[in-house]
């Protein structure tokens, strides 16, 4: 119809840059302007996350990492062409030719065929266990094959090499090996000591580094056996991966005769053009400002530029920034800016800390005013703030040393990531770096379209949609704008509740409201939602303490709250008996067996002292739990925001170094706050002595035995971001302890944000520990005993949920999965592993 | 209680359950012709809604055991999973393009449940 206004661009590859350039042109495309677009790509599956590439083997499937369905490209009118690589250009009639002989003619043709791994042209390298890292078929082999082998190496130590290593571990190798020819871990972004303190950390993770290694020959007949290395040495391997280094995928740019370099890549200028002003090369296959951008972010700037000039805009592609921050086997490892530049050239400041394994250097100008580079090894919270600092060229403190040391305490560090923080950086500061997008780009969105949440700017601007680092950032700078727009900013609930979390909790306590539909009928409007559901749920547990599933409660409660149990892959669920302290009878311990063995459920003993049974059918919960409470089990709430466990250690009645019986404590503590829902979950633990053998200074409250009483601790955190629990009260009585708890619980009840652990919350609270403190033991606000009340009054109506379950015949008519037919999910499949059963992977 | 407007043009309605079977402001789940189906029952709305029990994302029958609500005025279910949201008007999802349920109408007689496939 309008064939003259069509134009026709071929996309050749389809990976991730390939794919944004699609979704930028689209989104740039205007109404005078019609794109037909085809994309060849060489692999079976659409475009996928290469970034994110090692998650395939933390479970993550193909479909996970997926870009763009196939739908979207439908959708939009692309024409996909998969397992179909192009083989050849014939730039005079404009036209590509694919492998399965498809003859596309283009107007613009965009390169996009990335890189591949370069293999070193070792004698041996084509011996079966010899492996590269870079498409998920790659994985998919070295899964495989790493189920019979014993012993990997990595050849290669910089950034993927490690991360292929990690792999290696990760899929249960005996021995992980990296093997570097150079003197020094990630020769690219980190120095010398960096890289002495990366390994030391690396190797007590038990990964094997050698470095300086020059590998001569691979040995072994056609299966590889070991390595032989320059220096005489041996390594005894089956399986190698190889990750020396990328290859830019040249050779069809060679073919068609663009101007290609000697060592790899497609020569472009500024504009991405190639010798031929009709093709454009992007990505890992371009070669611009004489180098390989062998990151994400360059390649979505260059889709970026080209995207627009065939939208009738300009923009130039720039040298662009190399700063980099990754986790490795959960290390932090940053670099920015120069990371390498000398003295006399600047001033270099360096902190170093072996036992908790930091290495921090930062290079300054030598007027000490601007930030030039720099390297974080082992913790680099600081990274964003100082990327931003050396990329705007903010003016330094007097004390530069600062940034690296300022924070030294809990409430300091809060400090100096704080709003403050971000908002004194200029307009123009690159937020997220996937993305490009800047800090006035999100201002703008925030208080002129008024796109104030996190999901509202990943759907405007994009802005925390790639890595996802940025974040913590944008909802700074949300924040920060909405305070200097004068707006009181206030953690409102959803869009069905105006207030905040503590707000709602004084009001239906005030109001003594008791049912959802209550509480929404009087402080809310629509029909809620799986957000202030639970929510209230939980506030309405807090507050009376009534069994969860009854009056209209139970369909507001989240997953595993609605069942009493903890959903699983495929949809059963795991039944966790409360066990006291860790103490248990061989009698309960038969009776577990039994009813493990009835019912066919997997059984674990569990991190936190007691045992977990897994794959119960919902129709079977009841049955299995009238055995249990039968011989005197109760609900361990495994599945709640509520009291988990208090661990214990065994403590003076027969440990020769206990002082006091933590056992005993433990028990009385645990039976206490049983079944208390609060914001998050609550774990406590007691120890018989300063050897901490039951970990107390981890957990949201823990005790210590002193050889005069008890020591508090409180606010401790395992899980992703671990934290050390604080002494609050030193040398107390059993009674003075419990009653410190009962108010610091209390007061976390009445304070906290929703899903918000107990660290987290102090993190956050004004005044830090003394503030708390000063409120638990000082009651400086004179609450205390108020608090105290309202802990006893929830603790002398407990009730065992699943008893109360149990002997309801209502609520046990809920525990069927089909409302017409008294059958189990006939869906439901497993599978057997060590003389047990497992749930089906997904599909 | 009004029959849910149908667009299809032959419609077999099916006895699912009686009224009582699903909790108010809830789900539950039918079998039905060899077929695993969420109803729902959004008495804050007077309204009911039928959809599929399997959820797309990973395949799991639970999208029943779902929570219900609304945004933006839109009835809609979160899978217990991950929590993605359907509409339970269209079956979109919500907050992910890619996936989408069926969904079904459903008549209410004498403290019957029908859903019509
Ligand atoms: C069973 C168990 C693992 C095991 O086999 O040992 C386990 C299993 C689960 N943990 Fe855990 N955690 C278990 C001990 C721990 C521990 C260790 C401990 O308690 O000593 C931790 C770190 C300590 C801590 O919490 O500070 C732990 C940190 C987490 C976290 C991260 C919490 C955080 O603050 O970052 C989550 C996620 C969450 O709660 O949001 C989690 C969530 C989960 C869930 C509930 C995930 C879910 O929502 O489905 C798992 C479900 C189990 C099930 O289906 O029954 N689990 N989890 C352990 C049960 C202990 C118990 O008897 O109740
Ligand atoms: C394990 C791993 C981890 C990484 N981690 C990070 C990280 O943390 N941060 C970061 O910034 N970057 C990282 N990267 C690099 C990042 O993935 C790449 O920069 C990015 O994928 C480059 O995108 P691209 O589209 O240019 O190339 P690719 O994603 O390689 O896509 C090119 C596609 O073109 C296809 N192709 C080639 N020739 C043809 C042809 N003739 N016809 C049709 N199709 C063809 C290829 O098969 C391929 O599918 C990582 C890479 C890997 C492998
Ligand atoms: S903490 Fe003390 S009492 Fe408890 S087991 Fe360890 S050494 Fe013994
Ligand atoms: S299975 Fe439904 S959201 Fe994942």
């Amino acid at each position: 119809m309008r064939e003259q206004n069509t134009t026709n661009i071929i996309v050749i590859g389809n990976g991730m840059v390939g794919y944004k350039f699609c979704e930028k042109l689209l989104s740039k495309q205007k109404n005078d302007l019609v794109f037909s677009i085809t994309v060849f790509g060489e692999e079976p599956r659409p475009a996928y996350d290469r970034v994110h590439l090692s998650e395939f083997f933390a479970g993550k499937t193909g479909d996970d990492l997926t870009m763009a369905s196939m739908d979207w490209y439908s959708k939009n009118g692309i024409r996909l062409f998969l397992s179909d690589p192009v083989v050849d250009i014939n730039r005079q009639e404009k036209l590509v030719r694919s492998h399965h002989g498809h003859i596309v003619h283009y107007d613009y043709l965009i390169m996009a065929t990335g890189s591949g791994a370069f293999v070193p042209s070792i004698p041996g390298v084509e011996k079966d266990g010899v492996f590269v890292y870079r498409t998920i078929e790659d994985l998919e082999l070295i899964q495989s094959y790493a189920r019979k082998a014993k012993n990997g190496a990595v050849l290669g130590g910089g950034l993927l090499g490690l991360e292929a290593a990690k792999a290696l571990l990760d899929l249960g190798l005996q021995q992980a090996h990296v093997v570097e020819f150079a003197p020094r871990l990630m020769p690219r972004q980190i120095d010398d000591a960096g890289s002495k303190m990366l390994q030391n950390q690396l190797e007590g993770l038990g990964l094997n580094i050698h470095l300086l290694k020059s590998t001569q020959e691979i040995k072994g007949g056609d299966t590889i056996e070991g390595m032989q290395f320059a220096d005489g040495s041996f390594l005894e391997v089956d399986m190698l991966v190889i990750s020396a280094g990328i290859r830019p995928r040249d050779e069809l740019a060679k073919i068609a005769g663009l101007e290609t370099h000697p060592r790899g890549g497609i020569v472009v200028d500024n504009m991405l053009t190639t010798s031929d002003p009709n093709i454009f090369a992007i990505g890992e296959c371009a070669l611009a400002h004489h180098m390989i951008y062998g990151l994400i972010a360059p390649g979505y700037e260059m889709a970026e530029v080209v995207a627009t000039y065939l939208t009738g805009g300009t923009k130039e592609f720039l040298p662009f920034d190399m700063s980099t921050k990754l986790k490795l086997i959960g290390t932090d490892v940053a670099s920015f800016g120069d990371p390498f530049i000398e003295e006399p050239a600047c001033k270099t400041i360096r902190y170093e800390n072996k036992a908790k394994g930091v290495y921090k250097r930062i290079n300054v100008s030598i007027d000490g005013k601007e930030l030039l580079g720099g390297i974080l090894v082992g913790d680099a919270e600081q990274y964003n703030m100082l990327l931003q600092t050396c990329k705007s060229k903010t003016i330094l403190p007097p004390d530069s040393e600062d940034l690296i040391l300022g924070s030294r305490g809990g409430e300091e560090a809060s400090a100096a990531t704080s709003v403050g923080g971000v908002m004194s950086l200029p307009d123009d500061a690159l937020i997220c770096s996937c993305e490009a997008v800047t800090k006035g780009m999100i201002c703008q969105e925030v208080s002129e379209n008024g796109h104030t949440t996190i999901d509202a700017i990943k759907k405007c601007c994009k802005a925390g949609t790639g890595c996802g680092g940025c974040l913590p950032m944008v909802k700074d700078i949300i924040q920060g704008v909405l305070k200097q727009n004068g707006v009181y900013v206030k953690n409102i609930i959803c869009e069905h509740f105006d207030y905040s979390r503590q707000e709602l909790l004084d009001l239906v306590k005030i109001n003594g409201i008791r049912t959802y539909n209550g509480v929404l009928n009087h402080f809310g409007h629509g029909d809620g939602c799986e957000v202030c559901k639970p929510l209230v749920g939980s506030l309405l547990a807090s507050l009376w303490n009534e069994n969860i599933l009854q009056k209209d409660r139970a369909p507001i409660q989240d997953s595993n709250d609605r069942y009493l149990a903890n959903i699983q892959k495929g949809g059963t669920y795991s039944v966790v008996p409360r066990i006291p302290g860790g103490e248990i009878t061989p009698e309960k311990l038969i009776v577990i067996g039994q009813v493990a063995q009835r019912y066919g459920l997997y059984t674990k003993i569990t991190g936190g002292q007691r045992i977990d049974l897994f794959g119960a059918h919902l129709n079977d919960l009841p049955a299995i739990w009238e055995q249990l409470i039968a011989v005197g089990f109760e609900s361990g709430h495994a599945y709640g925001k509520s009291l988990r466990t208090v661990k214990s250690c065994v403590g003076s009645t027969w440990c020769r170094f206990g002082v006091q019986d933590s056992v005993s404590f433990a028990i009385e503590v645990e039976d206490r706050y049983k079944g208390l829902r609060s914001p998050h979950k609550l774990k406590s633990a007691v120890s018989g002595c300063v050897r901490e053998c039951a970990e107390a200074q981890s957990k949201d409250f823990g005790i210590i035995a002193t050889e005069k009483g008890w020591n508090l601790y409180v606010c401790g955190n395992g899980g992703s971001k671990p934290q050390h629990a604080q002494l609050i009260a030193t040398d107390v009585d059993k009674e003075t302890c419990i009653r410190l708890i009962d108010r610091f619980l209390m007061f976390y009840i009445k304070t906290a944000d929703p899903l918000t652990r107990t660290a987290t919350w102090l993190n956050k609270m004004e005044g830090g520990i003394n503030y708390l403190k000063a409120v638990v033991v000082d009651d400086v606000l004179g609450i205390g005993e108020e608090l105290e009340k309202n802990m006893q009054a929830l603790i002398e109506v407990y009730k065992c949920e699943w008893k109360e379950v149990v002997e309801s015949p209502e609520l046990r008519k809920r525990f069927s999965h089909f409302v017409n037919a008294p059958i189990k999910d006939p869906n439901i499949e497993f599978e057997t592993m060590r003389d047990q059963k497992k749930a089906k992977e997904w599909v | 209680m009004e029959p849910v407007k149908n667009t299809k043009d032959r419609i077999v309605w099916h006895k699912a359950c009686h009224v009582e079977d699903i909790p108010e402001d809830g789900g539950g789940c039918a079998l039905i012709e060899g077929k695993q189906i969420a109803i729902f029952n959004f008495a804050r709305r007077g309204e009911w809604f039928a959809t599929d029990n399997q959820c797309p994302h990973r395949q799991q029958m639970a999208v029943a055991r779902g929570m219900i609500g609304s945004q933006d005025g839109e009835p809609k279910v979160a899978c217990p999973f991950h929590k993605k949201t359907f509409s339970l008007q269209t079956g979109q999802c919500l907050n992910d393009d890619a996936y989408r349920i069926n969904t079904f109408p459903v008549m209410v007689r004498e403290n019957q449940v029908y859903v019509g496939l």
